[in-house]
């Protein structure tokens, strides 16, 4: 075992930590801050700190010390909390994750910003408390963590800062599991010699033999239980403790891995569930619990890597094909001899949709963890702009895919960012037009079928209709007066299009709304935007709920098996001579009710042979995709059924026309047509036609109506 | 239809000698690294794909993962392209990526000495000597050894998606 081995580990907890850390931030209540709150904010610095010392990473470890001290005195009701300190909390936060990030790609954290934001704090401590948090310069190679004043020391029992070598501790242990509590004196037992250990009552007392200081052992100790439940004290060398100064403590520089690689050891040693659930009890960040819990032993979580879940969403995918395979030999049986074949396929059936059910969910997260990055970006640009806003987030805890979650987060920040810059004004502007001085912005999130729908409402000034249609024009992009409102606000979804004043570092530059656009597009979703003048405006992202598994409808063209998107599909008729319109030689429409819709022949675009070619004997579905309807020709639909969605490009690459693959009840492989894709590949073929046909000289098209002749 | 290749059933000439499973293309005799193979299994079930070129015959499924299947017969523009009993798909890893390979038959695993290995001539039009690692002579037989994954993961074979489009 290595210690890098952890690194993963610490990493992924202290992001839920710093994460934590910001929302107890944003949420504090300056007048009356919640004592429970800040201590939350408190014990995630430590806990940070003591994994940073453990790992070694120096100048993370400091600045979280420096950090932590201040808010001790914070949480203590010595230091009065205002806006700009809190700003300055939020900013350490953030250069903790910059550091954070540093250390994870390797690298070292920049050390201009070390040497700044530990003046910030300084300064800050020494303003607010005339307190000096931390004697000596920055120095990140020194090994040794600052001593602090007695005043800033949060329990008499962790003074023991700096002990001196071959000192006695007494670790006191409260209210562990005895599992656990073997686990932990084992591995004291690593750290030095255990010289007695007795129990007393809740508490557990080890006295041990050491050279590690008090914060490495409770360092370790934490990574198995939470910081409240452990206790060191310096048995013997009190009287050193008197001198103040940063006495080093003197660990040998290979220390902090032996104590870890100990640690690793005593966990594979001891392989008892208990074990394990312990770790992943720590795995959740204590500050998420305000009172550590009686025992360790009942765990609630467990961390998994994202690709042993998708292994089992895999394997069941296969089970799925397995079971609908069987069903269809056994279908061929006869009921009433094999009935209890048949009983026990129905229950297979059930039991399989029941556990791909069960193991989707796992994948599932709630969008609370998408929403909860925003109270901070609202708070920081709504600043900047001179805003005021009031960030409501409706319908967390609706799920969505985890994949889905993280690419969701860009084209939503992007969303926010336009809200605040473009739609909500200025507190001055909205009163004098009777609204509130404080805008609003909401999140919500909620299920529609088997979609989820996201939006982000502001109650803003609405878009500009005729700003819009002016940017246009000059973008030279075909607008004219007529268009519906709807087809006005997808204007801002085009290329290069930005209705802002001026270029902003919040927005404007025009970028963005297409590549929103694009980004859900390509997750298989689509944008709407409804918007009133002077009462705001509505994006809406329309997204499944996961990309796994699609309802699809299977259709037949000659040979060939395809699957199109459920979703898409709006209807399906068998059109008539009377409904088909010739336009431009070979371009087809299909009058369905009032509207005359392209029509497009699967067997054209994609060459499948022995399909039928008479339009009036085949079916039309009407899809819809990327907001163009038409009309896609077929010979038969076979029907509706789940299926799981199999990536081409693993193997192959990207095939025109064609979104992914799948596995059907027999074994073979259909293709899952992609419908915006589709339409696209149709003018392309019917270009390259037209282009070998009429090499020069390319004629608009004039529509011109005439009955099909067939 | 499939059955796993055994290497260890073959026994390696000595320690520097490298083996490779011979298959036929016609009356050809090619042959490419057994490190590179997964597995042989029989044509077919396989979902043709629109708008790809003629040697790419479509995709099959290999146990819930899609794979592409190429025929280097077509490829290689040989007379002769018949799928029957006989016609034998060689599964090959090739970087992270599964590809199948239709060929006419598969006939043995060789252990071939570097003195065995000839370097490939530069004249090869339809197939580039930079998809050969070699031409191995085995007393009246010549092997021509394929470089499977430079092949496969060319341009012109179109299976991997090259620079953006």
């Amino acid at each position: 075992m290595d210690i890098t081995d952890f690194y993963d580990t610490f990493f992924e907890e202290a992001e839920e930590l710093l994460g934590d850390m910001e929302r107890h931030l944003l949420e504090l209540d300056l007048d009356d801050p919640d004592a429970e709150q800040l201590n939350a904010i408190f014990r995630a610095a430590h806990s940070i700190k003591g994994g940073a010392g453990t790992f070694g990473f120096d100048v993370l470890q400091h600045t979280t010390h420096l950090f932590e001290n201040i808010l001790d005195h914070a949480r203590r009701g010595e230091l009065a909390l205002r806006r700009d300190i809190v700003d300055t909390f939020l900013e350490t936060k953030d250069m903790l994750h910059d550091q954070l990030d540093a250390y994870r790609n390797g690298a070292q954290p920049d050390a201009e910003a070390y040497a700044r934001i530990c003046q910030t704090l300084q300064k800050m401590a020494l303003d607010e408390m005339g307190v000096d948090v931390d004697e000596g310069a920055p120095a990140p190679a020194a090994k040794s963590e600052p001593t602090l004043t007695a005043a800033a020391e949060p329990e008499p029992e962790e003074t023991g800062d700096a002990a001196p070598s071959g000192d006695h501790l007494e670790v006191a242990l409260v209210k562990v599991a005895d599992k656990d509590r073997e686990l932990l004196v084992e591995e004291l037992g690593q750290l030095g010699e255990v010289l007695s250990q007795r129990s007393d009552g809740e508490r557990y007392l080890v006295t041990l033999d050491t050279s590690a200081s008090a914060d490495d052992i409770e360092a370790v100790m934490c990574f198995i239980i939470d910081p409240d439940q452990v206790e060191v004290r310096t048995l013997s060398a009190a009287a050193a403790q008197g001198e103040q100064g940063d006495t080093p403590p003197p660990p040998a520089p290979t220390q902090p891995p032996a104590k870890v690689e100990a640690e690793a050891e005593a966990e594979t040693e001891t392989e008892t569930p208990a074990a394990s659930a312990a770790k992943t009890v720590t795995a959740k960040p204590p500050s998420s619990k305000p009172k550590a819990k009686g025992g360790a032993g009942e765990s609630t979580s467990i961390r998994v890597p994202v690709d042993k879940v998708d292994q089992i969403i895999n394997l069941v995918g296969e089970l799925i094909i397995t079971q609908s395979m069987l069903d269809q030999t056994a279908s061929e049986l006869d009921g009433v001899a094999h009935g209890a074949m048949v009983n026990g396929m129905s229950l297979l059936q059930r039991n399989a949709r029941d556990l791909q059910e069960a193991v989707m969910s796992i994948r599932m997260v709630p969008m609370d963890y998408v929403f909860s990055r925003f109270p901070r970006l609202v708070r920081d640009l709504a600043a900047k702009l001179d805003k005021d806003v009031e960030l409501v987030a409706e319908g967390k805890s609706t799920e969505l895919d985890k994949s889905l979650t993280e690419r969701i987060i860009d084209p939503l920040t992007h969303l926010v960012r336009n809200s605040l810059d473009h739609g909500i004004e200025t507190p001055d502007k909205r009163e004098a037009a009777g609204k509130p001085r404080t805008g609003r912005l909401t999140l919500s999130a909620q299920h529609q079928g088997g979609n989820i729908l996201i939006e982000v409402i502001d109650d803003g000034a609405g878009l500009n209709r005729e700003k819009l249609l002016t940017k246009a024009r000059e973008n030279g992009l075909s607008v004219s007066d007529s268009m519906s409102d709807d087809e006005v606000w997808q204007l801002i979804f085009a290329p290069g299009f930005s209705t802002a004043q001026e270029v902003s570092d919040v927005s404007g530059r025009g970028v963005g709304m297409d590549v929103v656009k694009r980004n859900i597009q390509t997750m298989g979703g689509h944008v709407e935007i409804l918007s009133r003048p002077g009462e705001g405006t509505t994006t809406r992202i329309v997204l499944p709920l996961t990309l796994a598994i699609l309802d699809g409808m299977s259709i037949k063209v000659g040979e060939e098996i395809f699957i199109l998107p459920l979703g898409a599909v709006l209807e399906s008729l068998q059109p008539t001579e009377e409904e088909l319109y010739a336009m431009a030689g070979d371009d087809i429409l299909l009058k369905v009710r009032d509207e005359y819709l392209p029509v497009i022949a699967v067997h054209e675009v994609l060459d499948v042979e022995n399909a039928r070619t008479k339009l009036t004997e085949s079916i039309a579905v009407i899809v819809q995709g990327e907001g163009r309807r038409y009309a896609l020709l077929v010979d038969d639909l076979i029907g509706q059924q789940q299926v799981v969605v199999k990536n081409l490009e693993t193997n192959y690459r990207k095939v025109p026309g064609v979104s992914a693959a799948t596995i059907l009840g027999d074994g073979s492989v259909a293709l899952i047509l992609d419908i915006a894709d589709m339409h696209r590949l149709s003018r392309t073929k019917k270009e390259a036609r037209h282009a070998s046909r009429f090499p020069a000289g390319v004629n608009a098209p004039v529509p011109f109506k005439e009955v099909e002749p067939s | 239809m499939t059955s796993n290749l055994n290497a260890a059933n073959v026994a390696a000439a000595d320690a520097h000698s490298r083996e490779f499973l011979v298959f036929s293309l016609g009356e050809e005799e090619y042959a490419v690294d057994i490190l590179k193979v997964q597995e042989i299994r029989g044509y077919e079930n396989v979902t043709r794909i629109a708008n790809a070129p003629d040697f790419i015959k479509g995709v099959t499924n290999l146990r819930g993962v899609i794979v592409p299947i190429v025929d280097l017969r077509i490829k290689f523009h040989l007379d002769s392209v018949e799928y029957g009993g006989q016609t034998v798909v060689i599964v090959v890893n090739v970087g992270e990526r599964i590809v199948g390979i239709v060929v006419d038959g598969v006939s043995d695993v060789m252990s071939l000495t570097p003195e065995q290995i000839k370097p490939a001539p530069e004249f090869g039009v339809t197939l580039s000597s930079d998809y050969l690692s070699g031409l191995g002579s085995l007393e009246d037989r010549m092997l021509v050894l394929v470089d499977i994954e430079k092949l496969l993961t060319s341009e012109e074979m179109a299976l991997v998606d090259h620079v953006a489009e």
